[in-house]
């Protein structure tokens, strides 16, 4: 079976976010008030040949242990489309 | 017999011409290694170069950690052998797992190309040996990724085993701030426990010939040369 899947990944909180911080000033500068803790990351999606949904979010989570996420600064999610 | 320090090249690194230069004004011999080499020719220590390997793409030195030439420099590390990582080398050094931490994108939110104060704080290391703690050294860096991050622990760690071997210092009467980068604690550079894998943002390779201006940084290059020579039988 083919699966989508889609891996977001985040900066840790606690870790400075020069990219976030940056953003959220822009924000308010364009008057969106009441913005706060903007965090920006990445978003990854392929495809993928997997016998079941769960084959394919183990194989999402090695590829994030290995190399799509830095396991000291970012976390990551996983979802997985049928 | 002729020390022989590689200087790996992978696709996107642009430093391994002058740090070659810089290896060789130190009287040793400069070995390009290509990244899908299996081999490290026989080379006494390993240098990996700055620049923006694979683009920087996803993460700095993420996927050069992945070269087929970093299989032999982690045996070459395993084994006690010196790798020194400027700059992108350092990120990749810090991706493959060579040394703790991370390097994240400068707090100022800026790439940042200009001299820098740095405190030599280890002088046991392959690449300090020449200098006395506390010297300082006036040389370049040029990073966007240098602001050096881990977690408490392993801060406190590298600081109460002395595995800071550089440290951002403010020189008398200077206006910009004297960490380039908003890195944890002013580490400009790091090794690992066993004091055979070093890495650093700083570019000695950039002002290690006087004509230059300024020499400050050949003193990296022939303590690594001294050392080495010391090691190597005649």
């Amino acid at each position: 079976m083919n699966f989508r899947v889609h891996v977001r990944v985040i900066p840790r909180p606690g870790l400075l976010d020069p990219q976030g911080q940056a953003v959220e000033h822009a924000l308010g500068s364009l008057g969106f008030a009441g913005v706060r803790s903007v965090r920006v990351g990445k978003a990854i999606e392929f495809a993928i040949d997997a016998r079941s949904a769960d084959e394919a979010r183990a194989a999402a989570r090695a590829m994030c242990d290995r190399l799509l996420a830095n396991p000291v600064t970012e976390d990551y999610a996983i979802e997985v489309d049928a | 017999m002729t020390t022989r320090i590689g200087v790996v090249r992978f696709p996107g690194s642009n430093c391994e011409d002058e740090t070659i230069a810089a290896v060789e004004r130190a009287g040793a011999s400069g070995v390009l290694l290509d990244y899908r080499a299996t081999s490290l020719d026989s080379v006494d220590a390993v240098l990996l170069p700055g620049g923006f390997s694979y683009g920087d793409y996803l993460r700095s030195g993420a996927i050069a950690r992945f070269a087929p030439v970093m299989d032999a420099v982690r045996a070459h590390a395993e084994a006690g052998g010196v790798v020194i990582g400027i700059c992108n080398g350092f990120q990749i050094a810090c991706e493959a797992g060579l040394l703790p931490g991370a390097l994240l994108r400068n707090a100022q939110q800026r790439f940042t190309s200009r001299p820098v104060d740095v405190r030599i704080e280890r002088t046991d290391t392959a690449c300090t040996s020449g200098f006395t703690v506390g010297d300082l050294i006036r040389i370049p860096v040029a990073h966007g990724e240098g602001r050096y991050v881990a977690d408490a622990d392993t801060l406190d760690r590298l600081e109460g085993d002395g595995l800071v071997v550089m440290r951002y210092v403010q020189e008398v009467g200077a206006d910009a701030p004297h960490n380039p980068n908003g890195s944890a604690r002013d580490i400009a550079g790091i090794c690992n426990e066993a004091g055979n894998v070093v890495g650093f943002m700083p570019h000695p390779e950039r002002l290690a010939d006087a004509v230059l201006g300024s020499d400050a940084g050949h003193r990296v290059f022939t303590s690594l040369v001294d050392r080495l020579g010391a090691a190597v039988p005649a």
